[in-house]
């Protein structure tokens, strides 16, 4: 099982988190900012995988991380999943953003939270890993985006005007691009 | 109304939405909190509004404030609102932000149901989606009871992504709801097998999380995954699938030899380093024995461990350290390679290698090891890992009760050195470690106390704020008690003294400061003792004078300990000092108050007392004091006695008669006069009564105690044998001492020099206890696996129903559809049941017939095989059909199959027959192989891989056979047709049969039916078995086949017994005690059913025999006649037994233990048959559980209903005839069922 998802960039802001066992909000804080502290610490050319905090889990947790560019992705399991196949699976979700969102970085987590929890429940359901094909994975998400424009249809028009005027002055922050970086295939 | 629309969406534009939001706080950096509290306001303001677009909106809004940590379960009821919205974008939204926010505890969850019930069974299959992504955030026990059902039936969608998905949450429905497991189960057993991939890989994931937990009750399902396992490439779900085997292997040593060749095959053909990771994990956790693949583990961990990824290298030493476990000599060859990695820059490998390194120690290199550590504690940077190192040093030292330490003194010195460790936190560790040696190593208390009065003089590096915040002034506890406690050994004990006196004492803790007064005084003891006999009177007074002066700074201590006992000493200090001036010798009286040893206890000592016998803390000593007017008296009392409290205690006698009446009397009238007592007018009458009589407190009447155990732990007298054994045979001393799971040091057999001769004292616990301490469920109260550990096995019965809500129309039809499911599960079990009976009674009638076929059709049936054995496993939940004296008939066969085949098979676990079949046929495939070989027909025998295909093709051709053969057996009348399918059964039968026969051709044990001829006449057939279960003491059932022998219906049948006074059969209508029972079915023509009748018994020491009758009647087209048969039940004693595990040593402890007191023992003579059947026989007729078996001789074990327990001890003698001695607690029942043996093997 997978207790929990997050990710934060590096300076522990978090941009998504997902518990699939219930803890109250304060609780959430509190295991941001201590998985953010494990982590943070570690050199990049160490291993990725943690004994899990004290706030989560406790022994038979562990945190499975991948550090890319200003995020990092954190998944917490238990012993039942492969500790290898999790950074499978990070990069597996890492390259569905990169291909919905064309060259993903920070900003796009930033703004579209809800676009990659949808993402990540075509991933993942109630801690369980549900898909890891990703053509099947793409398949579903753009079925669904599909069905979302068909319901905007013409009510959306204004609202997509009056975006377009606010996104005029976005502010341009260089964030860098999450390069992806070529894993060992896992198949 | 349109107007009022494009207004609102207008309107809408200029709403916030999320973009806005987080743009907001991001140009908000400053004053963030104070942006989102006005963001939360305007929130509340659109969640007011009716549009729903606009509550979707908010909520979108809000669910990114719950990521940054403001509470959002005020808005629990808008979200619901959005949930329902009939758009997919909105639902969406709204799913999300409950499944962010909702959880067990939301109230508003129950008005949910009904909405999730729609949305997950829409025709929308992304609508579902969300739903069921949504539910399984947030599943509650009531939703998942009312939900299992939809989910039941979405395992069964013709969309695979909505099974998927169904199939996943259905393992968060079992958590809440552990009654949905058995139902569903047959189902996504099926799903193991779904062609969708998607929908395979989620049945596997959720059978293993199911199944790590309780893997018991999935080795049934060993050979489908098994069977997976070897057809698939999915490496997510291989992965899983090998992760399971490894919780199943430990159950199932058989298995491990099964699983052996794929897996090695695995490991040497795959290139993805998961796979590989898994596979060696599996191999370690289920195949410790077989060394050959250890070694391959091993060989490959290492090259993991050598790879320049960290990742490899963290999970290769994670891995070598389960082998360790079982196998540290091939790790130990390794040791550079891991000792290496103790320098790696990366702590969580630094830290995995550390955990290696308890394994790498031996008494030759464990000081170089230790050194090693030492040095890396020193260059440590950061505290923990720092701490870590030390407690890891303690841990291999102190290993196995100090195994590899040959010099104490350099322990106690590497002790000592760590204490210098700045800012450890371990202080306590350190300390209880140098307690432990001191007191359990006598040879080293010497050096010991010198090295403590050491640490005692320098105390300033351990006294100050930072020692005390990292707690190693605990250090000091240990040090001050050992120089106090063993202070014989002091060389200066003055200067000791000293030291414990100085002012910055005070500074400490309070439980060591008390522990330095304390051990003050036995060191003034110790030196009284040293001086008196020389009569140095100057020193003495010069030492009393000193501690005197000192002692009155911790009489005035805030701790109340060191108060206390500064106090308590500075008096008897004054009462001494008196004694010295009269020129009395005190020394001896000193001691005397620290005489006799104090020895080590055991952790759980204290715990393991055995209740005594007959103690029960929650009875009423008394009975409880009659309310309200007692406990005004107490109240009193203490008032009263509070006064003079001082001479009460010095002198307390019983108060007499007269003075008992006399302030009670006093009492009454201070009572009645007293304006704040509440006179109970009621009660008085009834008191005033007993007042009046005088009854006093002796009348009360105090029930004794009645304690066979005294209260106080008796001393363990093994610690003194161990050290008077040890001196006399060390040899001896090993092996007793292995035996106690390695807590006492085991000589080990390298020569090393011991530097001491150390005897290490054994911690002290209670008599009766023993070390164990896996008693206890490890799994924590509230986890809801507990629950899950449920018989799958056992078919469904009437109660495993998921609850259907029925006040809804829509649920009512689900509930017809799902009835019809429920029922056809249990009529496609039944006759399969069925099936396989008749398969073994007309076994016997064909077996002549067989043999002959047998040779011409074997290669046919070879081809067959994987598909019988595939229908055997599914046949499984039909043959249990929950009775325990039919698994009985399995579990022989399981058993004579796992004696021929030379693998220990264990009895008495239902469910395992078919899988030790599966298991047995895995060692006998050569054997198959010959057969073929053989038959001059077909030669080529298919490879494995193709045979798995075939396999899965055979299967599905199975079924559909075996349900063609359903329908006809349904029809056909006994003609060819049947005789035809007979023969088909019979093969099928001869096959199952065939490979244990191969495998053992010494021994063919003929198969054996527990059905037993009722009556028999030209109409109808009984046959009969008898069925008890534990848990109804007093109850047994006859189940009765009836077959219908004409070609006419059967109806009305109606089943009567005469009762006897001790068995009587339970009608459902008490007031008709003469009348039968009616089963409750018809019999078309050649048509078989089973009806089941209960009696009731009262004692089972005796055989017996009812009397009964069946009427029925016979309708054809002429009419209808009515018919009866009479018939007598035979209850043998042996019916009432249940096969239970022994084990031997429990066997011998009942045996030489005073329960079983009657014994007796007979002889059969003229036994043809091979021992292995008689005891076939007696296992399987006589419901006993076999114990040992050796050679001729077997013992065997049973347990009736009514808790009698019987050993039967058989015994082949060279004269043909079998003995068997038999040894119970009733003498009655132990007779008539040494008669049941008879029968058993003279009516073959």
């Amino acid at each position: 099982m997978i207790k929990a998802i997050l990710v934060f960039n590096n300076h522990g802001k978090p941009r998504l988190s997902k518990f699939y066992t219930h803890f109250n909000e304060d609780m959430q804080q509190q295991i941001i900012r201590e998985t953010f502290h494990l982590v943070s610490k570690r050199d990049d050319n160490v291993c990725n995988f943690l004994e899990g905090g004290t706030l989560i889990g406790g022994s038979d947790f562990k945190l499975v991380y991948r550090h890319y560019a200003t995020l990092y992705f954190v998944f917490c399991v238990d012993s039942s999943e492969s500790e290898l196949g999790i950074l499978d699976l990070i990069q597996v979700f890492v390259e569905t953003l990169d291909k919905c969102f064309e060259n993903v970085c920070e900003l796009d987590l930033i703004f579209h939270v809800d676009k990659v929890h949808n993402i990540l429940s075509e991933l993942v359901m109630g801690g369980m890993v549900l898909e890891t094909n990703m053509t099947e994975i793409m398949t579903r998400i753009e079925e669904q985006n599909k069905l979302e424009k068909q319901e905007a249809g013409l009510s959306a028009a204004p609202a997509r005007a009056a975006a377009a005027v606010k996104n005029m002055n976005l502010p341009t922050i260089p964030t860098p691009n999450i390069n992806l970086p070529n894993l060992p295939s896992f198949k | 109304m349109a107007l009022k629309k494009v207004k609102g969406s207008l309107e809408r534009v200029f709403d916030k939405n999320l973009q806005d939001l987080v743009r907001g706080i991001r140009n908000n950096k400053d004053s963030e909190a104070k942006y989102i509290a006005s963001c939360i306001d305007d929130i509340k303001q659109e969640l007011r509004q009716e549009n729903i677009a606009v509550k979707a909106n908010a909520v979108a809004k809000l669910y990114y404030l719950e990521m940054l940590g403001y509470d959002i379960s005020w808005a629990a009821f808008n979200i619901i609102e959005v949930m329902s919205s009939s758009k997919f974008t909105f639902k969406r939204i709204g799913y999300l932000a409950a499944s962010q926010s909702f959880h067990e505890g939301t109230d508003v969850l129950m008005l949910t149901t009904n909405m999730i019930r729609k949305d997950i069974n829409s025709t929308n299959q992304y609508d579902a989606s969300v739903a069921m992504n949504g539910l399984a955030c947030f599943t509650s026990p009531d939703l998942a009871r009312d939900l299992a059902n939809d989910l039941m039936s979405l395992m069964a969608s013709t969309k695979p992504y909505i099974r998927k998905k169904a199939v996943l949450l259905m393992y968060k429905i079992f958590l809440k709801f552990p009654e949905a497991l058995r139902p569903a189960f047959p189902r996504l057993k099926d799903k193991l097998e779904d062609p969708d991939p998607g929908v395979q890989s989620a049945a596997v994931n959720v059978i293993c999380e199911l199944a790590r937990k309780n893997p018991k009750n999935y080795l049934s399902l060993a050979p489908l995954f098994f069977k997976l396992m070897t057809s698939s490439t999915n490496n997510w779900m291989l992965i899983k699938i090998i992760k399971l085997f490894g919780a199943l292997t430990p159950l199932e040593p058989r298995l491990g030899k099964k699983l052996l060749e794929p897996l090695t095959n695995l490991i040497h053909s795959t290139s993805a380093m998961s796979l590989l990771y898994e596979c060696i994990n599996t191999v370690i956790s289920g195949m410790p024995d077989h060394s050959a693949s250890i070694q391959l583990c091993v060989q490959k961990l290492c090259i993991l461990i050598e790879d320049t990824d960290q990742n490899l290298k963290y999970l290769g030493l994670l891995a070598m350290g389960k082998i360790l476990k079982t196998h540290p000599k091939s790790v130990q060859s390794h040791k550079d390679l891991i000792l290496d990695c103790l320098d790696d820059k990366d702590e969580s490998i630094r830290l995995r290698a550390l955990d290696l390194l308890y394994g790498m120690v031996s008494k030759k290199n464990l000081m170089e090891i230790v050194k090693k550590l030492m040095i890396h504690v020193d260059r440590a940077e950061g505290s923990q890992y720092r701490d870590e190192l030390l407690a890891k040093i303690i841990q291999i030292c102190s290993q196995n009760n100090y195994q590899y330490i040959i010099n104490f003194e350099w322990y106690v010195s590497i002790l000592v050195e760590l204490t210098k460790i700045e800012g450890t936190k371990h202080g306590h560790l350190i300390a209880s470690q140098m307690l432990d040696v001191a007191i359990r190593v006598k040879a080293i208390r010497a050096f010991a106390v010198q090295q403590m009065a050491k640490l005692l003089e320098n105390t300033s590096l351990l006294v100050g704020s930072a020692a005390q915040l990292n707690g190693i002034c605990e250090v000091l506890y240990a040090a001050a008690w050992i120089v106090g406690e063993f202070s014989d050994f002091l060389l200066e004990p003055r200067s000791t003294l000293e030291a414990m006196l100085r002012q910055r004492v005070t500074s400490l803790p309070g439980h060591i400061q008390s522990i330095y007064v304390h051990n003050i005084i036995k060191l003034y003891s110790a030196i009284l003792m040293k001086l008196e006999p020389d009569g140095e009177k100057e020193q003495i007074t010069e030492v009393t004078q000193l501690i005197s002066e000192k002692l009155p700074v911790f009489a005035e201590s805030a701790n109340l300990e060191v108060q206390e006992r500064a106090c308590c000493i500075l008096q008897m200090l004054k009462y001494i000092n008196k004694l010295q001036e009269k020129d009395v010798g005190v020394a001896e009286e000193v001691a005397a108050l620290f005489a006799g040893e104090l020895n080590p206890v055991a952790p759980k000592a204290q715990k393991k007392v055995p209740v005594p016998e007959g103690l029960d803390l929650d009875k009423w000593i008394n009975e409880p004091p009659s309310e309200s007017s007692d406990d005004e008296v107490t109240i009193d009392t203490m008032f009263v006695h509070d006064a003079h409290r001082v001479s009460h205690k010095t002198k307390y006698e019983e108060p007499n008669e007269d003075e008992l009446r006399r302030r009670r009397d006093v009492r009454r009238e201070e009572q009645a006069s007293n304006p704040h007592y509440l006179k109970d007018s009621r009660k008085k009458k009834l008191k005033d009564l007993a007042a009046e009589n005088d009854v006093t407190v002796d009348g009360i009447p105090v029930a004794k105690i009645d304690l066979n155990v005294p209260l106080h732990v008796p001393g363990f007298n093994v610690t003194d044998e161990y050290m008077k054994k040890s001196k006399t045979s060390k040899k001896h001393r090993k092996k007793h001492k292995k035996g106690k799971r390695g807590r006492h040091i085991s000589e080990s057999s390298d020569d090393i020099k011991v530097a001491h001769t150390v005897d290490i004292v054994g911690e002290e616990m209670p008599e009766g206890a023993t070390f164990s301490d896996d008693d206890e469920d490890d799994r924590a109260l509230d986890d809801p696996h507990r629950a899950l550990d449920i018989d799958l096995d056992r078919p469904l019965d009437d109660h495993d129903k998921i609850p259907i809500r029925e006040h809804r129309v829509v649920a009512a039809g689900l509930k017809m559809e799902t009835g019809q499911e429920a029922t056809e599960i249990a009529e496609g079990e039944k006759p399969k049941k069925k099936h396989h009976h008749r398969k073994e009674k007309e076994h016997k009638e064909k077996k002549s017939k067989k043999d002959k076929k047998h040779k011409k059709k074997s290669a046919e049936a070879v081809e067959e095989t994987p598909a019988t054995n595939e229908e055997a496993v599914d046949l499984m939940p039909g043959m249990e059909e929950a009775e325990p004296t039919r698994t009985n008939g399995q579990i022989t066969d399981a058993v004579t199959q796992a004696n021929t085949a030379g693998a220990e098979a264990k009895p008495g676990e239902p469910a395992k027959d078919d899988l030790s079949f599966w298991l047995s046929k895995a060692s006998d495939e050569p054997s198959v192989a010959t057969v073929v070989e053989d038959a001059p027909a077909d030669t080529s025998e298919p490879p494995p891989e193709e045979k798995h295909k075939k396999h899965h093709k055979k299967e599905k051709k199975a079924k559909k056979e075996k349900k063609e053969k359903k329908k006809r057996s349904h029809k056909g009348h006994h003609g060819d047709e049947e005789r035809l399918e007979e023969e088909e059964t019979g093969r099928t039968e001869q096959m199952e049969n065939g490979t244990v026969q191969e495998s053992a051709p010494e021994v063919v044990i003929p198969p054996m039916s527990s059905y037993r001829l009722l009556a028999e006449n030209n109409s109808i057939k009984m046959m009969y078995e008898t069925r008890v279960e534990l848990k109804t003491q007093n109850q047994v059932v006859v189940s009765v086949i009836f077959s219908n022998l004409t070609s006419s219906h059967l109806k009305s049948l109606d089943f009567n017994v005469l009762d006897s006074l001790n068995t009587r059969l339970i009608r459902v209508d008490l007031t008709s005690q003469h009348e039968g029972v009616k089963v409750p079915f018809q019999l078309p023509p050649g048509m078989t059913n089973e009806g089941q009748f209960a009696f009731t018994v009262k004692s089972i020491t005796m055989a017996q025999k009812l009397r009964g009758t069946l009427t029925y009647m016979l309708k054809d087209d002429a009419g209808s006649t009515s018919e009866k048969i009479d018939f007598k039940v035979h209850l043998p004693v042996s019916a009432y037994f249940v096969p239970k595990q022994c084990s031997s040593a429990e066997y011998a402890e009942l045996l030489s233990g005073g329960d079983l007191s009657s014994k007796q023992s007979m002889t059969i003579p003229n036994i043809e048959m091979d021992f292995s059947i008689v005891l076939a026989r007696v296992h399987f007729f006589g419901h006993l559980s076999l114990v040992e078996r050796v050679d001729t001789t077997a013992s065997l074990y049973g347990q009736s209903i009514q808790g009698h327990q019987v050993c039967l001890l058989l015994k082949a003698l060279p004269n043909k005839s079998i003995s068997v001695d038999g040894k119970s607690s009733d003498s009655s029942l132990l007779s008539s069922l040494l008669d049941d043996v008879k029968t058993f093997l003279t009516e073959a």
